[in-house]
């Protein structure tokens, strides 16, 4: 599979997760958002750039305890539960918001 | 979300009237070259796989004396076609545990009987071919390999075994389970099955640190890698990621607290999951069983306590000691391993805990038996302790619990509709259908008693749980875990 972003074509996985993290760019994002019925808001990249920049120093996708202590930090206590992010996300913060991000999906017993 | 006809729910399942290959669309991932090959398997199907399959069935059934008998004594009776959640819940024939054994055994009739080698077509023996795997592959990975169906035939025919085999059969010609396998390759490449680098972990653990001092003003200590420490915790992977498991992994750091022993998580084994046993390979199962021994062995632990994992327990309760022993070095006055619960029940029994059980007041909750705990495990001295010491343990700690339909729970409860390698979302279909014994009898008790929570031990349970219970009109947060209940109600004592 493979999503068309700016005249350029990215391989992803068969659930739709980018093969390749380093060929992430912002575009894939809205693309992908575009796909699930979605319009990206300055809330939503809050989200997406916290996970790269977590990404980025740790390999990993962050606890759902982690994210959701990290939102209520940076954008509001009232909004750091499970709950904002689901609002922000339907489809989960760990699956759908991941795929935006360029991320691999996180899988185990979860 | 799924869609499909949403049934209705019921006290006890009614059997529905078949639709033959109403899910024979449905297959899992199939797993990459580079899943594969960490795990000793080809990457793609090997030149003359269909031979290789039978040569490796008869290999199994030369090991494993089991399979054999399996294979040869089933008289066909029926006893066990509505006991499958899987069947209950899709109407699909082959999803009757006999039919699913069937896939498997009309081909070891062919191929190893004399009746199937000389009139194939009148014993119904069929040769292994493109179109036997595909059906393999599509309905051996639609069996949670919960055993329910073994508790009710006459004979004792385990489905999860032979389905097992099977499993084994197709990695070993090249067909994996992109879900199970990448699992597995992630324990052997980060010691656990999510894929947390070690900084991960620490990071996680020293946040709930935070967390714990700042709810309860007692800095109760989530350690990491602490050589000398009493106990090795085995929890799987989902406790330090996911929710609500996170909050039963809390609850086994304040016990410990509250009865001064000092444990550990090991990150070269921060995983009590094995799914080794979910793809019937021994040698993948040994080798992430191994990872145990090794980490108690760095650490110098006497003791090794295993968290809320229900196949984890059944690895740990009945094979570690084959696949990792001896456990001499470890102190022999306590159980080698042992379960979190057991610990939580003696330490409660000698009245080294004390729960304040108001502070559970506001919920009334109810107990789902785990699979792998329930057919495959025990707990404690008692008899029949794998039911009793969860229940005893949600008693102490809440005012409001009450039992679902008994033909749903305990020895014959109703598997999650996600165990054995089924967690994942191409399969989400058959985990929503699976979902609906379970579920029916959780609305019973929500109607008649008022029950907002389900309580497991078991990590694919909570998960699947959180997931398939909004398609049912239910607050994903009424999954939850016994550890979560010890934590809400544990009454803490400050210490340094």
């Amino acid at each position: 599979m493979a999503i068309e972003v700016e005249g350029k074509s990215f391989e992803t996985d068969e659930e739709g997760y980018l093969l390749n993290l380093n060929d992430w760019i912002p575009g894939i994002a809205d693309a992908m958002a575009k796909e699930d019925d979605l319009d990206l808001s300055e809330e939503h990249w809050e989200i997406i750039n916290f996970l790269r920049e977590y990404y980025e120093e740790y390999q990993i996708a962050p606890a759902v305890r982690v994210l959701t202590k990290a939102v209520g930090k940076r954008m509001g206590k009232d909004k750091g539960n499970s709950k904002y992010l689901y609002s922000l996300f339907p489809y989960g913060p760990g699956k759908q918001a991941c795929r935006f991000a360029g991320l691999p999906k996180p899988t185990g017993c979860i | 979300m799924v869609d499909f006809e949403k049934p209705e729910l019921r006290e006890t399942p009614v059997v529905p009237s078949i639709k033959p290959g109403v899910m024979s669309h449905l297959a899992s991932h199939v797993a990459k070259p580079k899943i594969q090959e960490p795990l000793g398997y080809p990457g793609e199907l090997v030149d003359n796989w269909e031979q290789a399959a039978v040569d490796k069935l008869g290999e199994l059934k030369g090991k494993y004396r089991s399979l054999q008998v399996f294979l040869d004594s089933c008289v066909f009776c029926g006893a066990c076609t509505d006991k499958c959640h899987y069947f209950l819940g899709s109407a699909d024939p082959k999803n009757m545990p006999v039919a699913r054994q069937e896939l498997l055994r009309s081909v070891y009739r062919r191929y190893y009987t004399l009746p199937g080698k000389w009139f194939p077509k009148l014993v119904g023996a069929r040769d292994m071919n493109r179109e036997v795997l595909d059906e393999w592959y599509s309905y051996f990975y639609q069996c949670s390999e919960c055993r329910r169906c073994a508790v009710f035939c006459p004979l004792g025919i385990d489905t999860a075994e032979i389905a097992m085999a099977a499993r084994e059969i197709m990695d070993s010609v090249g067909r994996g389970q992109k879900y199970s396998n990448e699992v597995i390759g992630k324990v052997f490449k980060f010691g656990n099955n999510l894929g947390l680098a070690v900084r991960a972990v620490a990071d996680t653990l020293a946040s709930l640190e935070e967390d714990v001092e700042e709810e309860t003003g007692v800095k109760v200590r989530f350690p990491l890698d602490e050589e000398g420490a009493e106990v090795l915790l085995m929890a799987p992977s989902a406790d330090f990621f996911a929710e609500p498991h996170v909050d039963g992994l809390i609850g086994y750091g304040k016990v410990f607290h509250q009865a001064g022993i000092s444990w550990t998580f090991s990150s070269h084994a921060a995983e009590g999951g094995n799914f080794g046993l979910f793809i019937g390979s021994y040698d993948n199962m040994r080798r992430v069983a191994v990872r145990v021994r090794e980490a108690a062995l760095d650490l110098g632990v006497k003791r090794i306590v295993f968290g809320e994992c229900g196949h984890a327990w059944r690895v740990a309760y009945s094979f570690l000691n084959t696949l990792a022993g001896p456990f001499d070095f470890l102190d022999p006055r306590y159980p080698v391993p042992q379960h979190i619960c057991e610990v939580t029940y003696d330490l409660m029994k000698r009245g080294v805990l004390k729960f304040d059980k108001s502070q559970n007041d506001h919920m009334v909750l109810t107990f789902h038996d785990s699979c792998n705990v329930a057919r495959a495990s025990g707990m404690g001295d008692l008899a029949d302790g794998q039911f009793t010491i969860p229940r005893e343990i949600i008693k102490a700690t809440c005012n409001h619990f009450v039992e679902m339909s008994p033909s749903t729970i305990r020895g014959a409860t109703f598997c999650c509709g996600a165990g054995g390698g089924t967690l994942t979302d191409e399969l989400m279909e058959i985990r929503t259908r699976g979902a609906v014994p379970r579920m029916g009898a959780l609305q019973h008790v929500t109607d008649k008693h008022g029950v907002t929570h389900m309580v497991s031990i078991c990590a694919i349970c909570k998960s699947q749980f959180s997931k398939i219970m909004p398609y049912f009109d239910f607050d994903a947060e009424m999954s939850m875990g016994v550890h979560q209940l010890v934590s809400n109600a544990i009454i803490l004592d400050k210490r340094d």
